[in-house]
Parts: C-alpha cells; sequence; structure tokens
C-alpha cells in the first residue's frame, strides 16, 4: 500500500550528509514503498530543518526489521550514556 | 518479426490552476495513428519504475505521459518532491484530476494520437486512476492496479487532500474499467476489491477483473521482493489486450 502516515517530531541537533554537517530540527518518519532501497516498503526517516524551511532534507530508508534494530541500538545507547555519563542537564541543549 | 522502436522526452502540459507540468512522455517510432495512457505514479513519486512503466507501454503500442505529479514542489529531485509533498499531508485529489486532464489534452493534442486516452496507475496512483474515472469527462478506459482506498475502511483516511472515497462516486464512471489485484495484498483487500466489484455490477459498468493468487501488493514491480513472475507476466498481458481494445489498436512493428 501507498501510506499518507506520517509521524514528526522535533530533534535538537546535527546531521551529515552530502559532505556537509547540517543543523536538524525536525524528523518526518514514515512507513511506505521506498524510492530507492529494494524493499516492497520501509522505514523513512527525513532529517530536515524547518527553521531553515524544512526543503532540503538528509534521507534514510531501512526495512522494518532493521529499523527496529536502530531504534532499540539507538535507546541501549542512550540507556549506557546515561548511565555511565549521567543525564545531561537542560543547559546543554542551549550550545 | 522485429520490435518497435521509440522516443522518449521530458515535456511541459498545462497542469491544473495554469500551471506548467513536467511530465516523462514515451511513445513508439511509428508512422501508425496511437492511443494514449496517462500513467500515474505512486506516492513515492516520479521514480525509475513509473519511467519504466511508460517505456513498457510504448513498447507494447501505446503513447504514455507519465506526469510528475508533485512537480510544484521542485526545484529538487523527484524523490526530494516526494518528501516535500508528503510532508504536506500528500497533493490534494482535485490538483491530482487537473494535472490528470492536462495529460489527456496533450495526448489528444499530439499529431499521432488516435483520440482515445486511457489513466492507468499504481497503488494510490490507481486510486487516482479509478478517480479520475468517475471525476473527468471523456475518457476512454481506466486501469486501475491495486490502488488502496478506492473503499475507504479508516475514516481517517479522508483528509481534506482526498476527501471522498472513490466508491462512493462510481456512479459517475462511464469509461470501461481493468483492474489487477494480488489476493494477499491488505490494502486493498480482497474483501475490498469484493466491495468494489459488488458496486460496479449493481451499477451495470463495465469492468473486467483479475485478481491473482500467490501475489501481494505491487507485484509487476521487478525490482522488488513483491515481484510475483508469473502473475506480472500474465497482468502485464490483460494491460495490453484491454487497452488494445478500448483505446487501440495498439501500434505494431511492421
Amino acid at each position: 500500500m501507498c501510506s499518507y502516515i506520517t509521524e514528526k517530531v522535533a530533534l535538537f541537533g546535527s546531521a551529515k550528509g552530502g559532505g556537509e554537517w547540517r543543523r536538524i530540527d525536525a524528523a518526518q518518519v514514515y512507513f511506505d514503498h521506498p524510492f530507492d532501497a529494494p524493499l516492497d516498503h520501509a522505514l523513512g526517516v527525513d532529517l530536515i530543518n524547518e527553521a531553515d524551511g524544512g526543503r532540503e532534507r538528509i534521507a534514510i530508508e531501512l526495512s522494518a526489521e532493521t529499523a527496529r534494530a536502530l531504534a532499540h541500538a539507538i535507546l541501549a545507547a542512550l540507556d549506557r550514556g546515561d548511565r555511565e555519563h549521567g543525564t545531561a542537564p537542560e543547559g546543554m541543549m542551549d550550545y | 518479426m522485429s520490435y518497435l522502436g521509440m522516443a522518449t522526452r521530458i515535456v511541459s502540459f498545462k497542469a491544473h490552476g495554469g500551471d506548467v507540468g513536467q511530465a516523462y512522455h514515451a511513445a513508439p517510432a511509428t508512422t501508425q495513428k496511437l492511443g494514449g495512457v496517462v500513467l500515474v505514479h505512486h506516492m513515492p513519486g516520479w521514480d525509475d519504475w513509473t519511467q519504466e512503466a511508460a517505456r513498457k507501454l510504448a513498447h507494447f503500442g501505446f503513447a504514455c505521459v507519465a506526469p510528475h505529479l508533485y512537480f510544484r514542489e521542485r526545484p529538487g529531485t523527484p524523490d526530494d518532491c516526494a518528501a516535500r509533498a508528503r510532508a504536506k499531508g500528500g497533493v490534494p485529489d482535485d490538483q491530482v484530476m487537473g494535472d490528470v486532464q492536462g495529460c489527456v489534452d496533450f495526448l489528444r493534442a499530439q499529431p499521432e494520437s488516435n483520440g482515445k486516452v486511457a489513466v492507468m496507475g499504481f497503488c494510490s496512483g490507481g486510486r487516482h486512476a479509478y478517480l479520475a474515472g468517475c471525476a473527468l469527462q471523456g475518457l476512454d478506459a481506466v486501469v486501475d492496479c491495486w490502488g488502496g482506498n478506492v473503499v475507504v475502511a479508516d475514516p481517517a483516511d479522508i483528509t481534506p487532500a482526498r476527501p471522498v472515497a472513490p466508491i462512493g462516486l462510481t456512479k459517475s464512471l462511464a469509461a470501461p474499467l481493468l483492474g489487477i489485484f494480488g489476493n494477499e495484498d491488505q490494502r486493498p483487500s480482497p474483501a475490498q476489491v469484493d466491495e468494489t466489484e459488488r458496486v460496479l455490477k449493481d451499477l451495470g459498468k463495465t469492468y473486467e477483473f483479475h485478481r491473482y493468487d500467490g501475489a501481494g501488493h505491487g507485484f509487476f514491480a521487478a525490482e522488488r521482493p513483491a515481484y510475483r513472475a508469473e502473475q506480472a507476466t500474465d497482468g502485464w498481458k490483460k494491460v495490453y489486450a484491454f487497452l488494445d481494445r478500448a483505446i487501440g489498436p495498439r501500434a505494431r512493428a511492421d
């Protein structure tokens, strides 16, 4: 199926694509036929900077299985970071 | 026996709202008159598969125009344009219908046209094709390949961009309809295809459905795991035969 379902999440950070780092402030997350990956359906993530118009993106298309593995890996890394470094103070969001 | 040659080009057409649209045009290199097909891409956009399918239709004797439904999101690559359109909730139905009408007019204006035009689409483009058959005047045929949301099961799928369930407009369908579906598809599910067929039958519409066991959604797409060689080969033959009757005769090699 073609899916119109898109989840949007606010982010703070940077992403690299085309050889350059860019500030990003949001991600569009969706599950649909991919444009490039040889899959029937894929988890798509578009990392964008809405404050800058949001038209340019850094994109990934992942199989459902590996997207879930990535999500678990992100959470595992964050949990380990919390244990080893403590939770980041709020002020770190204002660099 | 030989093969038809073909020519392809990127063309402009008068789109919805007077915008200048962009489309891929593929047509047999022949002096024979040609039926035309407007080929509507799926949600991920104006991709390689769409252009391949356009060339396949030209190879089998039809002129084909495949509009870039997200051309208004340029500049950018087709996939980036698709991402921008997706973030806005998709393109509005009325805009798509205007763009399809512009492509119909483009095909009929070509000197090689025989005056007959079909609209064909895959997945969300299949829904658009069904909708075009109901909303536009003067089409000669419609081909819906596994269009989801012709029957809308979830009210959340009725949105400002897609305000109607096409099934509710079937009374206005004037052109013969070909439907191609996989019985393992869930969108449209076999029950939804049953419902579409029931409505078509009750309204006395001219249609033919081909429903394939062992195939799910998008089984024509050779670059994806869902590809099913036997069913896809037969399905394409059904498409050519239907178009040959509805908008042909198709051009043939000398």
